[in-house]
């Protein structure tokens, strides 16, 4: 079955051919934004959900959305949509939709963090907005703001977001919901590859015999993918297998020629089973060649601690919080982490003290050579790894041995070729770095990966998780295009960019989301600013957060579409553009980047995200933030006001005019032949007037995008200009010459390969973290640094028990997810009503014979309480999720059922993603 | 006082048919368990099973196989009205009674509902009553419970109105309108049914005709006047199954010549009559 | 009766009349507050004919449902009043295991030993026949390919009474079509499909058995069916007596043209 070149060619032009002739699309519908009749308007578009990235037509007549269509043209999708997508057109006009700005006042109408929101006009949020900002910026410097940023962000949110809070505020407490969805990809990706995001695409599904879903439950999750495994399967069923690695029985199952339900965090053991079966027992399946070219064998430090709180005794935890929270210490050491912990000199019941919990240690890798590394995957044979991950209690261990044996043998057999599809089981996990790279430690060991049909292939879960958080790089830590503000270097050539005055670029990472929410608990954040998401409702732990939000001395603004439970705990509202009353791109799981036009004018008084950073940021001048700021103890950014009135910029200039009004923005003019006909309320204002806003001028968002692209481009992630992208449907990045990139770091498909390695078939050429130390299984060795350019590494990481884990007390592993009707925590989705009315709330899915144990039937209500708080549910015994005995699972999108006051704010300690997977509760009869 | 006094048996019989409904309401909007359904059957406490004998027989007339549950229920009813004057559910429990006294209350001030035209008979109920059984068995269901005005109701009371409002209004308009007590002392097979259960009642109206003066006060407000024949007659008790012990005779009585009482005068005077 | 002596003759007749046409008339009505073919009865509930004959309208069942699926028939509508019955889109039955609503009928209108395998001892809640859950793929958007399901997600019995049928989608040459399925033989009726179904009007919705499935009859047995002729058990075989004799065809007419 190897495909040669010559076949896959022949393959790839049959698939494209398929792809113009039997898709059988109307003539009308390949015409683009042409008028129709009934006075409607067609427009291309995007999803506004998952991370698939779904192409869209938009009906729009009298400033209205009317109709929606799926794309025929959108290789993706080719027209269809899941029940999301389908109702795109609903989503802006929920009954409850935010008009206009909304402030705590009290009876004079002033600010009162204890008085009721009231209607304010624009001005008046912005002028008490930024009041607030210098008070807290005034007594804490850049460290004391935070901004919660999105991987719904638009990508011009997103860099004007990044610019203004980074370039501006020289602050790097922006970070986005997605660390809680694809932190640990990330980390994945930067560790093995140097360069973030996948080296495959969708039309893997098309060229693959084997589809592997770890943690991933894309029937739900992923519709469209999903129907398009299905359809693989079909295609050839006797050959097509699909493996569904889960801990409950999900919808995935259904269609799945082995359902393998494991132990909550044993995947770690899984991945080192199969490869303990590669190099032990058959290693003629090693890709030798490939080994030996590309890669390079790594381990790291194990003793990272869980992502918890640093500090021992806060207060405001309970002692019986503690029980977990101390685990960020010591840990005293199973049965299981005693065999898989022996290479450290560890045995069961030892203490582990966490000794690596700092940032640059829990990153810190170096190179352990073949032997050590097969050394490390002794412990995981197949008894071993059945004993421990075996999920379901019902189930005999033969039975379960025999299913991990064909998982192996799948992976391992020659000429099969493999997917690793995985989401949030994997990354959101104590140890999520390390699982994603044990997949690639599976796929580099056969040298199944980046090539057609083979790879391991992390999947997103918003929309626009790699285009906005990853690319743009809205990540406390990072900058656009995988550079970094830890590294001078990176720090330099984005000030160049940006136009700042050298060292305006503050060098220390800021806190991720999860610590933004502990430095708002902390007093050390007291003004914050939410973007298209709802930390407070999405974010572990959630009672600590809400309490912080409403009794401390903090400003908490949050800019959204609808009221969330983030919004209640605010202090000021602003009303949000959504996504169609706004020009705006995405880019999806397969490195897809889409754009589109605004379609409609806002509602009410709402305005787009970039209109409220620009009237912000025209609010704060230069002397303001570039003055001295001390970030700690160590570092003291300078004041660089001198260097910025060389560069001609005067200490009263807004941040507004040095980073936005400038003279490269005004280059981009409107009206553009590109946005002929289109609505572009940023450039132009629109018919409302709303603040007597008559438009910027210039055409805000072709700027922002020719000069975000400036980062990528000749760097390896290079994207087109403003106008292709409005011609097309979408482009995987990098974009060379005009031509996207199928599969990267292989030479038939990607031009860097040849710039890279020239003569290599393959180059992992990322350039993250390359030089490495040498050392063995325990650690580095005292010496120099080597760089290893265009290899991938290959990670041993061991399996370590997740800080939390059931108990007397609390007999339940809980797991939290999502479900297909309804989108993260149901802002829109809950308003649409027939998506409401398909799933009105939030169920606790449970075994039924647990159930009976304690006596409840379907459809009680119970509590679910664990260390940290409790919420009351009803139960589901039936349905789309089979819970093996000991774990329940309750999704996340209902706000009446907040179950993040019970879950656990673990995260990986490398990611620092959360855990929302796995904590331990009890249930009892509400 | 004295209006307290001579209304004591209305305020009573108010009192419990509104508390009755009360109880029916409160077992369904708000789960309580003293009495769940409604008047056609019902659980007191969880455990006793009430149900109207009359909606039962005609379900057996219709055909139905009935449980247990239900037949026990109508026994027990049967029997309580058996002994207490089978039409004291027409005066103390149905909520129709309320509206059908509003509507004649109001019929004798503004002296409507007397037109010289009877619509129907004091005797066409039990031809109803007849038809109700005969129609149970022709069609196979409780015919009076398909149309009964007196079900739509009390179960509207407690489970929803609907276009029930409109069989109410219906029997209060004819009431008022057409034929003074028509639906109650006519038509109503229900009331026809327990006014023959009731004719063997312990509880009776004793009527002395020693204290009374003829006044003819209690003929005004007796639904059912023609029973009363024997007042300013003879002593003795009033005995057909009819009357609904509702007390009003005995509150209007100026001479204190009516009062409850137990079957004595009745069972000498029926021996002798009968 | 007292009352009954003085009737004459002619008042007695005129009665009689009236009887007649009253009786005429109610008979009309019930039957048309009969005619409730398209009305789903709770849980338990006997064939419709005798459930009628059987139901006293006390509502105990809507009580006793947790709920609030149930309610009883206001006068006027399509079911006769007073009667119990639920509408799916609105609140479909949620499969209580306890069926409180049918445990708790006085009368055996709704007949516990129906939703039970030993006479109604120990309830199987997966055995109520509401009605049957019928889709119309004309507008079942799963039918035009787009990912919907949301009716098999909602099933309490998924995978047995709706299952998905996989089919490839030859329109786009890379999707399947998802397509929900319903299983008359495990579908308990119980509307949460209906309640679930996305589209402006539900495209999957529960009917009454008795309008939803077509009958065989009895005069085949499936050859490839072990037991299928259990179904024809009792029955007689097509009816004995011929109605018409064949003379009276080939004597009657003629076949030449005038």
């Amino acid at each position: 079955m190897a495909l040669t070149r010559r076949d896959f060619i022949k393959q790839a032009a049959a698939v494209s051919a398929a792809g113009a002739i039997s898709m059988k699309i109307p003539a009308s519908a390949m015409a683009q934004a042409q008028e129709t009749e009934k006075g409607w308007k067609w427009d291309k578009s995007v999803c506004r959900f998952c991370g698939t990235g779904c192409g869209l037509m938009l009906a729009t007549r009298n400033d209205k959305i009317v109709a929606v269509k799926g794309d025929p043209a959108a290789p993706v999708n080719r027209g269809l949509n899941c029940i999301k997508g389908y109702f795109n057109a609903k989503i802006m006009y929920g009954k409850d939709r935010l008009t206009q700005p909304l402030l705590r006042v009290n009876a004079q109408g002033e600010f009162d963090k204890q008085g009721k929101f009231k209607p304010v006009s624009w001005d008046k949020a912005f002028d008490v907005m930024a009041a607030k900002f210098k008070e807290a910026y005034g007594e804490l410097g850049p460290t004391g703001i935070g901004v919660f940023g999105s991987g719904q962000y638009t990508i011009h949110e997103g860099y004007a977001m990044s610019k203004l809070v980074k370039g501006g505020f020289r602050s790097n407490n922006l970070d986005p919901n997605a660390r809680h969805c694809m932190a640990s990809a990330v980390v994945g990706f930067i560790q093995t590859f140097g360069i973030d995001e996948p080296s495959g695409n969708y039309d893997d599904i098309e060229y693959t015999d084997t589809a592997v879903m770890w943690g991933a439950n894309m029937a739900e999750m992923h519709p469209i993918l999903w129907s398009r495994i299905t359809d693989r399967k079909l295609s050839n069923p006797d050959r097509v297998k699909l493996i569904n690695l889960t801990t409950y029985t999900n919808r995935c199952s259904n269609l799945a020629d082995m359902e393998i339900i494991f132990k909550p965090q044993t995947d770690l053991a899984i991945w080192n089973y199969i490869a303990n079966e590669i190099v032990y027992n058959r290693p003629e399946t090693m890709d030798k060649e490939f080994i030996e070219q590309n890669t390079v064998f790594t381990t790291g430090h194990t003793d990272l601690g869980y992502g918890m709180r640093q500090d021992k005794n806060n207060p405001k935890y309970a002692a019986i919080e503690l029980d977990t929270m101390n685990k960020q210490f010591s840990k005293v050491l199973s049965e299981a982490e005693g065999k898989t912990l022996a290479y450290l000199g560890y045995k069961a019941g030892d203490t582990m003290e966490m000794k690596h919990t700092a940032p640059g240690d829990c990153f810190a890798h170096w190179t352990i050579g073949f032997e050590e590394f097969k050394k490390g995957l002794e412990p995981y044979t197949l008894d071993f790894v059945a004993e421990l991950s075996k999920g379901d209690p019902d189930e005999s261990l033969d039975d379960y041995k025999v299913k991990l044996q064909a998982l192996a043998d799948h992976y391992l057999e020659k000429d099969r070729k493999v997917v690793s599809y995985w989401t949030m089981g994997m990354n959101q996990h104590t140890r999520g770095s390390w699982v994603n790279e044990q997949a690639y430690m599976v796929h580099l060991l056969l040298g199944k990966q980046a090539e057609p049909g083979n790879g391991a292939f992390s999947l997103t879960g918003q929309p626009s998780a790699c285009g906005t958080a990853r690319e743009v790089g809205t990540f406390a830590h990072r900058l656009p295009a995988d550079l970094i503000v830890a590294n001078p270097k990176h720090r330099e050539f984005s000030e160049k960019i940006w136009k700042l005055p050298a060292k305006t670029l503050n060098g220390k990472p800021g806190s991720h989301y999860t610590k933004l929410l502990r430095d708002i608990e902390d007093g050390k954040i007291k003004w914050a600013w939410v973007q298209v998401c709802n930390p407070w409702q999405n974010t572990a732990n959630a009672n600590h957060w809400i309490k912080a939000a409403r009794e401390m001395d903090n400003f908490i603004v949050v800019s959204d579409g609808y009221p969330t439970i983030s919004a209640k705990v605010a202090d000021l509202i602003l009303p949000s553009a959504m996504i169609f009353e706004k020009w705006g791109a995405y880019g999806n799981a397969e490195r897809r980047t889409q754009h589109w036009k605004q379609q409609v004018t806002p509602v009410g008084d709402a305005m787009p995200d970039i209109w409220q950073a620009f009237e912000f940021a025209k609010r704060i001048t230069l002397k303001e933030v570039w003055g001295e700021q001390k970030i700690n103890d160590k570092l003291t950014l300078p004041d660089v006001l001198a260097d910025a009135q060389a560069m001609g910029y005067s200490p009263d200039d807004t941040l507004f005019d040095v980073l936005f009004n400038n003279e490269d923005a005004h280059k981009y003019t409107w009206p553009d032949p590109i946005g002929e006909g289109s609505l572009n309320t940023l450039a132009e204002g629109d018919k409302r007037k709303v603040a007597g806003f008559e438009g910027y001028g210039f055409f805000v968002h072709k700027y922002l995008w020719e000069e975000y692209r400036k980062f990528g481009v000749g760097h390896m992630h290079d994207l087109a200009d403003f106008d292709t992208y409005h011609k097309v449907r979408g482009l995987k990045w990098p974009v060379v010459d005009g031509k996207e990139t199928e599969w990267r770091f292989n030479a038939e498909y990607d031009s860097y390969v040849a710039k890279k390695a020239p003569g290599q078939k393959f180059a992992f050429y990322g350039p993250a973290a390359k030089a490495l130390l040498a050392g063995d299984l325990k650690g580095p060795h005292k010496g120099d640094k080597v760089k290893y350019d265009n290899k991938a590494k290959i990670f041993f990481r061991p399996y370590m028990d997740p800080p939390e884990m059931p108990d007397k007390t609390y007999p339940f592993w809980l797991v939290t997810g999502r479900v297909l009707e309804h989108w993260h925590t149901g802002t829109m989705t809950m308003r649409v009503p027939e998506l409401y009315r398909a799933v009105p709330e939030a169920v606790c899915f449970m075994n039924p014979d647990d159930a009976a144990e304690q006596g409840f039937t379907d459809g009680d209500a119970i509590w679910i309480e664990s260390r940290r708080g409790r919420v009351k549910v009803h139960i589901e015994l039936r349905g789309r999720n089979t819970m093996p005995k000991g774990t329940v699972m309750v999704p996340f999108f209902d706000e009446r059922v907040l179950i993040n006051k019970v879950c656990l704010d673990a995260t990986c300690p490398i990611s620092k993603e959360t855990d929302y997977k796995k904590c331990a509760v009890k249930v009892t009869r509400a | 006082m004295t209006s307290l006094r001579t209304n004591r048996y209305l305020i009573a019989r108010r009192l419990v048919q509104t508390a009755v409904m009360v109880l029916l309401i409160g077992g369904n909007l708000w789960g309580w368990t003293v009495l769940r359904g409604n008047l056609s059957s019902s659980v007191v406490l969880g455990t006793v099973p009430l149900a109207d004998p009359f909606a039962v027989i005609q379900l057996l007339a219709a055909g139905g196989l009935l449980a247990t549950d239900v037949l026990i229920g109508a026994a027990i009813t049967l029997a309580f009205y058996a002994l207490l004057g089978g039409r004291v559910f027409c005066s103390w429990v149905c909520p129709m009674n309320m509206v059908t006294d509003l509507a004649n209350r109001l019929g004798r001030r503004f002296k409507t509902g007397t037109g010289s035209r009877r619509v129907f008979g004091r005797s066409a109920r039990y031809f109803i009553l007849g038809l109700a059984l005969v129609l149970s068995a022709i069609m196979g269901v409780a015919a009076f419970e398909a149309i009964s005005p007196i079900g739509m109701l009390q179960r509207g009371l407690v489970f929803g109105m609907g276009a029930g409002w409109l069989a109410v209004t219906a029997v209060f308009l004819f009431d008022l309108l057409i034929q003074r007590n028509g639906f109650c002392g006519h038509v109503c097979p229900l009331g026809a049914f327990y006014a023959l259960v009731g004719r063997t009642a312990l509880v009776r109206i004793d009527h002395d005709h020693e204290k009374c003066t003829s006044c003819m006060d209690c003929l005004k407000v007796c639904p059912e006047n023609q029973i009363l024949e024997l007042v300013g007659q003879a002593s003795g008790s009033v005995l057909d199954g009819v009357c609904t012990n509702c007390g009003r005779c005995i509150e209007v009585c100026p001479d204190a010549a009516l009062s409850f009482s137990h079957r004595k005068h009745a069972m000498s005077l029926e021996s002798g009559g009968s | 009766m007292a009352a009954g002596k003085g009737i004459d003759r002619r008042g007695f007749l005129s009665r009689l009349t009236a009887a007649a046409v009253g009786g005429v008339v109610w008979g009309g009505f019930v039957t048309e507050g009969k005619s409730a073919a398209l009305v789903l009865r709770p849980p338990g509930a006997l064939p419709e004919k005798v459930f009628l004959g059987k139901c006293i309208k006390c509502g105990i069942c809507v009580e006793a449902c947790p709920y609030d699926t149930l309610f009883l028939a206001g006068p006027g509508t399509d079911a006769p009043t007073g009667t119990p019955r639920l509408l799916p889109r609105d609140v479909p039955c949620y499969l209580c295991t306890d069926i409180p609503c049918t445990a708790e009928c006085p009368t055996g209108a709704l007949d516990v030993s129906l939703v039970s395998d030993d006479g109604g001892r120990t309830l199987d809640v997966n055995k109520t026949r509401i009605g049957l859950a019928v889709m119309d793929y004309e507008n079942c958007i799963a039918a035009w390919g787009l990912r919907c399901d949301a009716c098999y997600r909602a099933c309490p019995l998924l995978d047995k009474a709706i299952t998905i049928e996989h089919t490839r989608n030859e329109r786009t040459g890379r999707h399947a079509v998802l397509l929900p399925k319903v299983h008359p033989d495990a579908c308990t009726g119980c509307g949460l499909c209906e309640r679930a179904c996305v589209v402006e009007k539900a495209a999957i919705f529960v009917l009454p058995l008795e309008v939803a499935l077509g009958r065989v009859g009895n005069s085949y047995v499936k050859g490839w069916e072990e037991g299928d002729e259990s179904r024809i058990d009792g029955t007689t075989g097509p009816a004995d007596e011929l109605d018409s004799h064949p003379l009276d065809y080939l004597n009657s007419g003629d076949l030449q043209d005038d």
